[in-house]
């Protein structure tokens, strides 16, 4: 074995003489900007005065993903797909498309960040985070109206991650972006300014579990190390077609990162922290959490499984097709029983999560000669569009029904909404429509597509079970709805709060998006379909 | 490229539901009738389109633009014998629901207006599905449907109305996910035979194996068998008829139904013509036991719309007996069946309807000696029982006897056992005549008013069409026999059966 490893060893070592890494400045612009504004939030939280912080936070931050998505768009133009920075980065068709929609998902995320007309003038997120839930520093922050304005730099650095982790095409490269992405997600979640405890909770749980499934993702990629010799995808590709011997340190490797992924995608049996941290962290964080770390997560999976594993499949994807089956019946099922409207989307979410997996197991590849129909990448990226649009509206719906105690989320308190605010009422029904895969809605066209390359795949037993999931998950989005507008209304009902442009604008968006991408998917279909395969 | 005739169609109706919407709450009146008008306009076009096929044939009304061509999903739109029939009964019945329920929906839930708009809602996407020839745009209005179905009994009807809505769309949408699986099926199975495509004609020419098709064809027919409804799918329909108001159960059973029985014709025998051969003894069996179990609990019931809903079990049984029999005869029956059978069953609910807003109770006890009461209203109720009995010089008459002439010519013993349904349904529409409208006047009744102009008028067209299709069905049966036809020789079945006893007679 030793001597197969040392030439690779060899290889990886630096050499003596000092050789310029080549980087691509240009593919890695999106990367670069983003990252950058990043860093210049953090200057610029140092050295502003309080009362311009917020204003130029939100205007950096907006500047940034606006030019982070022009050059993504400029590199999709020129249909980029290469590796870049010495193998660390493939910027890719499927890259490049994950990248321009969770910019464009991270600046409606930053709107909602933004927006400060629904609870009097003050944000979702705690005036000061140090501050004792109930205390008098709490209170004076809160009359002051006290802001971390810290927010917007720490979800750049999220998104960058998010970015450089669907693009890694080396496992110490994913493992440092899973990092960037998740740590200033833990630190976002504990900020809610209401029910604080609830949402301190939430970020311990949430980081506890996260570095716990860092673990195994790390141990994962040593085993896969020492299994390869290297730690770039295609190296790992490359050792699969020619090594023999070493399956059981290959095979616990596999498993390991897996996990490590799963849990990031919010798989079952990995889900747990999901509804906890849904529920608890700040509600636009919620979504922005559900829609792009779902996004970021498994565009990593299916690039570490299909680029690096792919030879190995057929040991895989049977552990695969049991995840999926698990995901999509706890999903749907367990979503029932659910009381809290930000838990019941949670496990919503895992359900779609479960859809989501189906294709991805269908392994429906253009190079594999399996179909000259839809590929499960282009089902994938379509279906993430589908999703990340509508979630994100609808938890921007969820902040604007209040009470006293702020969001009123339980939803027995969304009783009868209809009579109070058909408006809202009706567009969330129509996004939980759109979520059951009602035809004429996104969530329909999106469906269609993993089924389609989940069969293709022959994984036809999966988009059976995957039906019937649809139908245990149409009944919970329905019981809402029979809620909202079959119901009488109470009289301590809850307040329908006036959303900003901000809030309204992300709403109107995921609107658009369901709507637009029900009738009309095929422009969107076909930017997937040109984003091709992963490349090696 | 002109605006199509039937894409015309759909938006008259579409446009319609807007309008309605538009009109300013403090105007019920004006949004009503707005509404009706553009039903009116609807049912000219319709005929004018009906009267064109009827001269010229289909070639008119074909449109296709490719909609999204990564799923092979086309805009697709044509008539066939069968397909104009029912988007005829469906622009007919629309408005006529509307006239008769002009005041039903003031008890509802939301608006009038909304009530009137999702009826316009459901007759656009009720003619997009009798019209698509695209299997995916069938599917996407298939489904489409549920939505204005739902609202409209969760939103005015009776007491348990939520509960009957939600059912009613969990049992429809169980039968249409697993139909779309075979809908997925299909595409894969298109895509390995090259360019992947949903349009009908494409499907017809796509060869699979005997086992996908029968897959393919279970998860349609089960969808379908859950709309129609049969025995042991049907569950939903009695809840949901007995709580939706007498319009909407009209067009729930009227036409919504049939979208099931219609897509056996054109899904099932059109693109699975093995395994619907396949299957023929189980479905035979299936619709048998809908005919006689319909008929037998329909006599048992103490509820009158819940014993209407299954009398249309019954009759459905029928249906789907005369589409399986794999006969011309049988074919032409159940597609006049489908037909007459909307009539019929828009007559019974509609003075039912009447009747029942007038007592405000839907239980058959609480009725009695409303003949003396309100003769005009006893009569049209015991014209449409009668019509729904099938008596003979009544249009359902000739199609009942055509789906068991065409049954008997292959499968003798299902006909002739099939018959004790007519027997049953004398039994339960004379008994619940007997019960409402006979006998000594019951407290609660004296006062009960005949039908005024608007109901008579409402329900005149559906007698008109009753009797004159009874007495001369030629030019219905006329547009069906060539759909039929085509439907016969694509699945390669022949009617050589009626001819043997003839030559043999000669012997």
């Amino acid at each position: 074995m030793s001597a197969v490893l040392m030439p690779l060893v060899a290889q990886a070592l630096p050499l003596a003489d000092f050789v310029k890494p080549k980087i691509e400045y240009n593919e890695l612009a999106p990367l670069l900007v983003v990252f950058g504004a990043a860093c210049v939030g953090v200057v610029a939280e140092a050295f502003l005065p309080r009362a311009y912080r917020h204003l130029v936070q939100v205007a950096l931050a907006i500047v940034a993903l606006l030019a982070a998505g022009v050059l993504t768009g400029i590199l999709m133009h020129d249909k980029k797909s290469l590796v870049a920075a010495q193998g660390a980065i493939s910027v890719d068709g499927p890259a490049l498309f994950t990248w321009i929609i969770l910019l464009a998902l991270t600046l409606i995320s930053v709107l909602l960040f933004a927006e400060r007309s629904i609870d009097g003038g003050l944000s979702a997120f705690a005036g000061q985070a140090a501050a004792v839930p109930g205390s008098e520093a709490e209170r004076e922050g809160t009359a002051a109206k006290v802001e971390h304005s810290e927010i917007f730099p720490l979800t750049l650095f999220a998104v960058g991650g998010m970015m450089l982790f669907a693009s890694a095409n080396d496992l110490l490269v994913l493992f440092v972006a899973l990092e960037v992405f998740s740590l200033p997600l833990y630190l976002l979640c504990g900020l809610a300014r209401r029910r604080r405890l609830i949402s301190q909770e939430a970020a311990m749980k949430y980081f506890l579990l996260g570095a716990f499934a860092s673990a195994f993702l790390l141990y994962g990629i040593a085993l896969l190390y020492g299994y390869a010799g290297t730690m770039s995808l295609p190296g790992i590709a490359d050792a699969l077609a020619t090594k023999t011997g070493g399956d059981a340190i290959l095979l616990a490797g596999t498993g390991l990162i897996g996990v490590g992924l799963l849990f990031k995608v919010g798989a079952v049996p990995f889900h747990s922290w999901t509804p906890d941290v849904y529920q608890g962290a700040p509600t636009p964080i919620t979504g922005f959490m559900a829609a792009c770390t779902k996004i970021a997560a498994f565009i990593g999976l299916m690039r570490v499984f299909y680029v690096a594993l792919g030879g190995t499949r057929w040991d895989w994807a049977p552990m695969m097709w049991v995840v999926a089956i698990l995901t999509m019946v706890v999903g749907s099922i367990v979503a029932i029983t659910q009381t809290d409207v930000k838990r019941m989307l949670a496990y919503s979410s895992i359900a779609h999560a479960g859809f989501l997996l189906t294709a991805f197991v269908g392994l429906a590849q253009s190079g594999s000669g399996v179909t000259s129909g839809i590929t499960s990448t282009q089902a994938v990226l379509f279906y993430l569009v589908c999703y990340g649009f509508p979630t994100i509206g609808a938890f921007a719906l969820v902040t604007l029904v209040r009470d006293a105690g702020g969001e009123a989320t339980h939803l027995s308190r969304w009783a009868g909404l209809g009579k109070k605010s058909p408006l809202l009422a009706g567009i969330f029904a129509f996004f939980l429509l759109g979520f059951a895969g009602i035809p004429l809605t996104a969530g329909f066209t999106g469906k269609w597509a993993v089924f389609t390359a989940a069969w293709t795949g022959g994984a036809w037993p999966l988009v059976v079970v995957a039906v019937l999931c649809s139908l245990v998950a149409a009944f919970f989005y329905v019981r809402v709805i029979v809620l909202m507008f079959f119901s009488d209304l109470p009289a301590d009902s809850p307040d329908v709060a006036l959303p900003g442009w901000q809030t309204t604008t992300a709403v109107a968006l995921g609107l658009a998006a369901t709507v637009v991408l029900g009738l009309v998917p095929g422009p969107v279909l076909d930017l997937a379909s040109r984003a091709g395969e992963f490349i090696r | 490229m002109n605006i199509g005739w039937l894409t015309l169609t759909l938006l008259l109706p579409f446009v319609g539901a807007l309008a309605t919407m538009a009109v300013p709450k403090s105007k019920a009146l004006l949004a009503k009738q707005v509404a009706l008008g553009f039903a009116l306009a609807t049912l000219v076009l319709t005929i004018v389109i009906a009267i064109g096929y009827h001269r010229n044939g289909p070639a008119d009304y074909a449109e296709d633009v490719t909609w999204i061509k990564a799923f092979g999903a086309h805009y697709a739109l044509g008539l066939d014998g069968v397909g104009i029939v029912l988007v005829v009964l469906t622009a007919l019945l629309t408005p006529i629901v509307l006239l008769a329920s002009w005041n039903d929906a003031k008890t509802g839930r939301w608006s009038e207006k909304s009530f009137f708009a999702w009826v316009l809602g459901l007759e656009m996407l009720s003619i997009g599905v009798f019209a698509a020839t695209d299997v995916f745009l069938f599917y996407v209005l298939f489904e489409a449907t549920l939505i204005p179905m739902y609202f409209l009994i969760g939103g005015f009807g009776g007491a348990q109305r939520s509960y009957a809505a939600v059912k009613f769309l969990l049992y429809s949408l169980l039968g249409g996910l697993l139909m779309l699986a075979s809908v997925v099926g299909l595409y894969v199975v298109s895509a390995k035979h090259g360019d992947p495509s949903y349009l009908l004609a494409d499907l017809v020419k796509v060869d699979m194996s005997q086992n996908t098709e029968r897959w393919l064809f279970l998860g349609f027919f089960f969808a379908f068998a859950v709309k129609a409804p049969m025995v042991p799918f049907h569950t939903w329909l009695p809840d949901a008829a007995a709580e939706a108001t007498p319009g909407t159960s009209v067009l729930l059973v009227g036409i919504l139904d049939k979208i099931g029985t219609f897509g056996m014709i054109r899904f099932c025998l059109g693109l699975f013509p093995e395994a619907s051969k396949w299957a023929t003894p189980v479905v035979l069996v299936l619709a048998l036991i809908s005919v006689l179990y319909g008929a037998l609990v329909a006599i048992g019931q103490t509820d009158i719309k819940r014993l209407i809903a299954y009398t249309s079990i019954s009759h459905f049984g029928f249906i789907v007996m005369g589409i399986f029999a794999l006969t011309s005869q049988g074919l032409t029956g159940s597609t006049l069946y489908m037909f007459n059978h909307g009539l019929s069953t828009a007559a019974l609910f509609l003075v039912a309807g009447y009747l029942i807003s007038r007592r405000g109770s839907a239980r058959i006890a609480d009725y009695g000696g409303v003949e003396k009461v309100a003769p005009v209203l006893a009569g049209t109720f015991l014209f449409a029982g009668l019509s729904s009995l099938a008596l003979p010089g009544l249009s359902p008459f000739i199609s009942e006897f055509m789906v068991l002439a065409g049954t008997f010519s292959k499968h003798k013993v299902i006909a002739v056992i099939a018959v004790l349904g007519i027997v049953l349904a004398a039994l339960y529409i004379l008994i619940m005549y007997q019960r409402l409208m006979t006998g000594p006047v019951r407290d609660g009744i004296e006062k009960l008013k005949d039908l005024n102009y608007r109901e008579v008028f409402a329900i005149a067209p559906l007698v008109v069409l009753i009797i004159g299709f009874g007495v001369y069905p030629k030019p219905v049966v006329d547009i069906i026999k060539p759909a039929v036809e085509s439907t016969m020789q694509q699945m390669g079945v022949t009617d050589k059966a009626p001819q043997v006893p003839v030559t043999e007679g000669q012997k």
